[in-house]
């Protein structure tokens, strides 16, 4: 940035000669001895720093020191060699899952392709209708009524994933008419919808249901809680823009399209960019809870996989460990371009 | 055109409360099926005939939950757990929130970074097993062979709830804090009296949020805590649903009521103090959804 001279010189009348102003006299010593400036700075001001250790010891514990451990894909062989003398040496272990040929290849291709699934089908239908939901209770004018909807609406969010998962579990377990079969199997049964062999079986035994159930007790859940966003960016809206829409001639469609729409839009796309970032990080506690061995083929995703093979009996923590980077690293490529293309789009952005 | 107006607005409106109405309903169903369950009758939960009402009315699940010393134990590790876990997290999130919002903290960038990166890219489930196997060694060479300390210490870090805090402190105007420094205020003291009482709403809803994370904490809880007398309430209710629904322990069954009455019984248990509270959080939850739209 020094372009002109007069920015950092200063005419000594006195001595007739150019000197260098004082500021940047400072500035020029901060330059040189830029670390023991920082020190001086730190050690002044040593409350500040001690506040912010905390913090980062435990972010760099427990958050960090794993991503080292997750250097240990790129060994060579399975030797129990420190990490350190180990790195960028190989990527056996990602050879072996994205074209071995073996079963665990193929375990690993199939929970990839569940991770997509089971989180775009929770794009497709758990992102809209929270928006619907917000624009229903837009609808109910007497507060009263309108907080008895959101509160029942919000209850499921108030249970834990094991206990959710529990009910669900119980809602559609198997067995007979006699010894106890789940709520659910029976009426679905009782309307003909699904055969009574597959209500005997348990709903969640089934592959073919396991999709359905996830998706279904995701709405359950989490649906009316994740309206409360986008109510308050309704009900920030002007009335006025309601009634000049309405001296328009638009009727309630209109007005949703051409009012309701733009005010929330921000919104949208806010939440849009959260729910693109956590894509594919999707809720493996309730996958555990809710899958089993029978259900494998559509339910199994990355990180029940690598729960299995990393932790379970005869663990390859490796393998494991690489098969969820990758998870992970696309993962992160979908929030940070998300992100960008926010930001490009609508000068919204979520970091 | 008035009347296509009017005619629009009571189509739409007949259709949203016909259909929060169906989806109100079925969202309240399955608790009021879970206590219906709960209470009713042996033969009346195994025929499948309980639809709302409870059936031949017993309490005896009840009974023999509350008088499982397990049960008590594993509320009072939940109990636990959450209380000083959620203490340990604020107390550190405050921390470092509060240095995070000063402007004139050097590397601040790069700090802010250290957080936010870790809200993009995990390790992943394996990596932080070993870690924590790890660590659980550095803990017992300590002397701390208590496993829930180290459940309270590693977990429940959240980059997200310490943005949030950092963004109520930068919104504290300076000039306050710069009064207090001139009446001799430390750092410490400017935090205690002039930050946290300003950011009061904010900082309830973090706790709230890091409360809930340790309240219903499963995942790690069970890989960590491997003796079954510190198992927390999410844990213990996990065991039993795959104990009693275990065929073989089903065809055994002798008791008076089903053993599915046992598990309705433990959920609803685990639901009543939850609904009890939920009218004083409420409103900390709502707000901390809408402050979580965040730019730097």
């Amino acid at each position: 940035m020094k372009d002109r001279a007069a920015d950092f010189l200063e005419f000594d009348r006195e001595a007739q000669v150019y000197r260098l102003s004082p500021e940047q006299a400072v500035r020029d010593d901060v330059e040189k001895h830029y670390w023991r400036h920082v020190g001086l700075t730190v050690l002044k001001d040593w409350r500040l720093y001690l506040m912010l250790v905390p913090m980062l010891l435990v972010f760099l514990f427990w958050r960090y020191f794993p991503m080292y451990e997750l250097l240990g894909c790129f060994k060579v062989s399975d030797d129990v060699v420190p990490v350190s003398q180990q790195l960028f040496s190989g990527f056996s272990y990602f050879k072996r899952l994205l074209l071995g040929g073996d079963d665990l290849s193929m375990q690993f291709w199939r929970a990839l392709r569940n991770t997509f699934i089971l989180s775009f089908y929770g794009l497709c239908f758990g992102f809209p209708i929270p928006i619907i939901l917000a624009l229903f209770f837009n609808e109910i004018r007497s507060n009263a009524a309108r907080s008895v909807y959101q509160v029942l609406t919000y209850l499921p969010k108030f249970m834990s994933t094991v206990v959710m998962t529990s009910l669900v579990t119980m809602l559609v377990k198997q067995g007979s008419l006699t010894t106890g079969m789940g709520i659910l199997n029976q009426a679905l049964a009782n309307l003909g919808l699904i055969s009574g062999e597959v209500a005997n079986a348990g709903l969640l035994n089934n592959p073919s249901f396991f999709r359905s159930i996830y998706q279904i007790s995701g709405i359950w859940e989490s649906a009316g809680y994740d309206s409360i966003v986008f109510f308050a960016a309704i009900i920030a809206i002007s009335p006025t823009s309601y009634e000049a829409a309405q001296i328009d001639g638009a009727d309630k469609w209109a007005q949703m399209r051409y009012v309701v729409l733009p005010s929330i839009l921000s919104t949208i796309v806010i939440m849009l960019i959260t729910r693109i970032g956590s894509l594919l990080n999707i809720g493996y506690e309730k996958v555990l809870l809710l899958y089993n061995a029978n259900t494998y083929v559509t339910a199994d995703v990355v990180s029940t996989l690598a729960n299995r093979v990393g932790m379970g009996n005869n663990p390859i923590p490796g393998v494991a460990a690489a098969a969820e980077m990758m998870n992970n690293v696309i993962g992160m490529l979908l929030v940070i371009g998300a992100n960008t293309i926010a930001r490009k789009a609508s000068n919204t952005s979520l970091y | 055109m008035k009347r296509k107006l009017e005619i629009s607005e009571l189509i739409f409106k007949i259709i949203s409360y016909t259909l929060l109405t169906v989806f109100a309903l079925c969202c309240l169903y399955p608790f009021v099926y879970a206590v219906s369950a709960s209470i009713s009758g042996r033969s009346a939960v195994e025929y499948g005939s309980i639809v709302l009402f409870p059936k031949d009315v017993q309490f005896d699940a009840f009974a023999q939950m509350f008088g499982n010393n397990m049960f008590w134990n594993a509320y009072s590790n939940t109990l636990f757990l959450t209380l000083y876990g959620t203490l340990w997290s604020m107390l550190t999130a405050i921390l470092g929130a509060y240095a995070l919002s000063k402007r004139r903290l050097l590397f601040r960038k790069f700090f802010n970074f250290f957080l936010v990166f870790t809200m993009w890219f995990s390790a992943g489930i394996v990596p932080q097993y070993l870690n924590y196997l790890a660590t659980k060694k550095v803990f017992n060479a300590a002397g701390i062979m208590d496993e829930k300390w180290l459940v309270v210490i590693a977990m429940g870090m959240a980059a997200m709830n310490i943005i949030l805090l950092r963004n109520a402190f930068e919104g504290v105007p300076s000039e306050i804090e710069e009064a207090a420094i001139v009446d001799g205020a430390t750092e410490f003291q400017v935090l205690s009296t002039v930050y946290i009482p300003m950011s009061k709403s904010t900082i309830a809803t973090v706790a709230l949020f890091f409360a809930i994370s340790r309240w219903n904490g499963y995942f790690w809880a069970r890989q960590m805590i491997s003796n079954s007398n510190e198992h927390p309430l999410q844990v213990f209710i996990r065991l039993q649903l795959e104990q009693y629904t275990d065929p073989e322990v089903m065809a055994g069954w002798s008791a008076s009521f089903a053993s599915d009455s046992m598990i309705y019984a433990l959920i609803v248990c685990s639901i009543v103090p939850i609904l009890i509270i939920y009218p004083f959080i409420q409103k900390y939850f709502a707000k901390g959804v809408n402050v979580g739209g965040v730019k730097e």
